[in-house]
């Protein structure tokens, strides 16, 4: 299954000047597992050690927090388009 | 013929990464490059330091304390902000049942009429700083009416986003200042998300994301400013509204500053936070003793509040935590009568976060969680009349009579017949 993964700037030095790429596989989780595998340098910038989503990096899942639908577990199908927001804030 | 001594030129500080800290120089940027971890302000050790009478003899406004604010030289604009009322509140203390309560009435700060003035008169000089032309911001109203003012004194362009569901003293009292105002459809969350994206495209000063790390930092001047204005000495207590929870950690983060700095003594403060029960993600993670926030969609008319998502809840909770505070969450119904009490007890009138202090810092004194001896601050955050909508029907209707004597003594002597209060 191919998604799209877009990237904020302060990532793209680790893809090669890429914001956006293409990923594979039935899960987030697994998508992020592709790309890390791909792009060596952006795979602790993703998720820790332990393969999970660090609390101030934001996955969304045409545009939806992909907290609310299962995070790195949430199934992804072709044509899926996921964003990748570091944290932020205020009011 | 006098000579005149130029400041040095305003420059912003450096950046360190709060997570795996790592340096980096002053830029429009809040996100370290190497772990996505938000940025902070470096500030030089061992700088000089103000004492006590150096600062009371300056200019009453949060510059002040501009030694820890995330700057060198002189700040060009926003020279006005802050060194808003500490109101003593007797009757507060009464219905808490606590030694002393005192308001810190942001609800008249200038010139926007709501804390966000502090933050954005930080963020406007970090703009000065970089050169940038346009500043914006995601916003749930106060923001909003903060960055279009203070961009309107500067000549600065604004771009502004919403979310499309606002009161409209939130809307007009931002589009009146010229700025360009765009409401967008869905949560503050999802207005948020699109900002961090406008940020990265366009190379806007984004207040509250690429301009995050020196904007925060306006936060902190409410610490100074208590402990000044209770003749250098600190609460025991601070009750505080939480909406993406950074104000919790920038008091923790002032008061140990000034008590680094040696202008007070003692026991730093415990501090409290309070949410509306619609949408309470930090308040729940206090409770459930927990390390990860869980995001929520938020269902309450407190749209000041309302963010599901809190990136600085989790530095929040810690800060409860660590100087022995605890949180609290109130009902819609709860926040309005808090508002009345707020304005019946003091004078204040508050917007519906102010409702949620205060009704926040009754549900802790009637749980225990604020003591007979405490004195307390409550941090009253937005003016009133900025969420009518919130009391309109809530308060008693006025009579409307001809304009006679004798309608007048019929009302006074009605009055006499209710109950005292």
């Amino acid at each position: 299954m191919a998604i799209t993964l877009n990237l904020p700037s302060v990532l793209a030095a680790h893809t090669g000047g890429a914001r956006t790429i293409e990923a594979t596989g039935r899960t987030l989780g697994e998508a992020v597992a592709d790309v890390a595998a791909r792009y060596p340098a952006l795979a602790p910038r993703l998720r820790d050690k332990e393969g999970k989503p660090y609390p101030f990096v934001n996955f969304y899942l045409n545009d939806e927090d992909v907290r609310f639908r299962g995070g790195f577990a949430a199934p992804v199908q072709d044509g899926d388009e996921v964003t990748v927001i570091p944290a932020i804030a205020g009011g | 013929m006098p000579t005149t001594i130029a400041s040095p030129p305003l420059t912003a500080r450096p950046l360190r990464c709060r997570s795996c800290g790592t340096e980096r120089a002053a830029a429009p940027t809040a996100i370290c490059e190497e772990c996505l971890g938000p940025l902070d302000p470096v500030y030089e050790a061992g700088r000089p330091l103000p004492d006590r009478e150096t600062i009371a003899a300056r200019a009453p406004s949060l510059w002040r304390y501009k030694e820890w604010l995330p700057f060198d030289g002189d700040p060009v604009w926003s020279l006005d902000t802050g060194f808003t009322p500490l109101v003593d509140a007797p009757a507060l203390a009464r219905r808490f049942g606590v030694a002393r309560v005192w308001v810190k009435n942001d609800t008249v700060s200038h010139p926007s009429l709501s804390f966000k003035d502090r933050v954005v008169a930080a963020a406007i000089n970090a703009a000065a700083a970089f050169g940038l032309d346009t500043i914006g911001c995601a916003s749930t109203g106060n923001l909003a009416n903060a960055v279009a003012a203070h961009a309107a004194r500067a000549g600065l362009k604004a771009w502004i986003f919403i979310p499309d569901e606002l009161e409209a003293g939130k809307v007009i009292g931002t589009s009146v200042y010229g700025a360009r105002l765009v409401r967008v459809r869905g949560t503050y969350d999802d207005v948020n998300r699109l900002c961090a994206q406008v940020a990265d495209r366009f190379g806007w000063g984004i207040v509250n994301v690429n301009l995050r790390s020196y904007y925060g930092e306006g936060s902190k001047t409410v610490a100074y400013e208590i402990a000044e204005q209770l003749g250098w000495r600190l609460p025991t207590a601070v009750v505080a509204p939480m909406a993406g929870g950074s104000l919790l950690s920038k008091l923790r983060k002032g008061f140990g500053e000034f008590l680094e700095a040696g202008l007070v003594r003692g026991q730093p403060p415990r501090l409290y936070g309070a949410q509306a029960a619609g949408c309470a993600p930090i308040v729940r993670l206090v409770e459930r003793g927990a390390d990860m926030l869980e995001p929520e969609v938020p269902k309450t008319i407190c749209r000041s509040l309302a963010i599901g998502n809190p990136a600085d809840g989790a530095f929040a909770a810690r800060a409860m935590r660590e100087t022995g505070g605890w949180a609290a969450a109130v009902s819609d119904p709860e926040l309005v009568l808090g508002i009345r009490f707020l304005a019946e007890d003091t004078g204040v009138f508050a917007e519906t976060a102010g409702g949620v202090t205060a009704a926040g810092a009754l549900a802790l004194a009637r749980a225990g969680r604020l003591e007979p001896q405490d004195e307390v601050v409550l941090c009253v955050t937005g003016h009133g009349l900025k969420t009518l909508e919130a009391v309109h029907g809530a308060v008693p209707e006025a009579p409307v009579i001809a304009p006679r004597l004798r309608e007048v003594t019929t009302l006074v002597e009605e009055e006499r017949t209710w109950p005292s209060r």
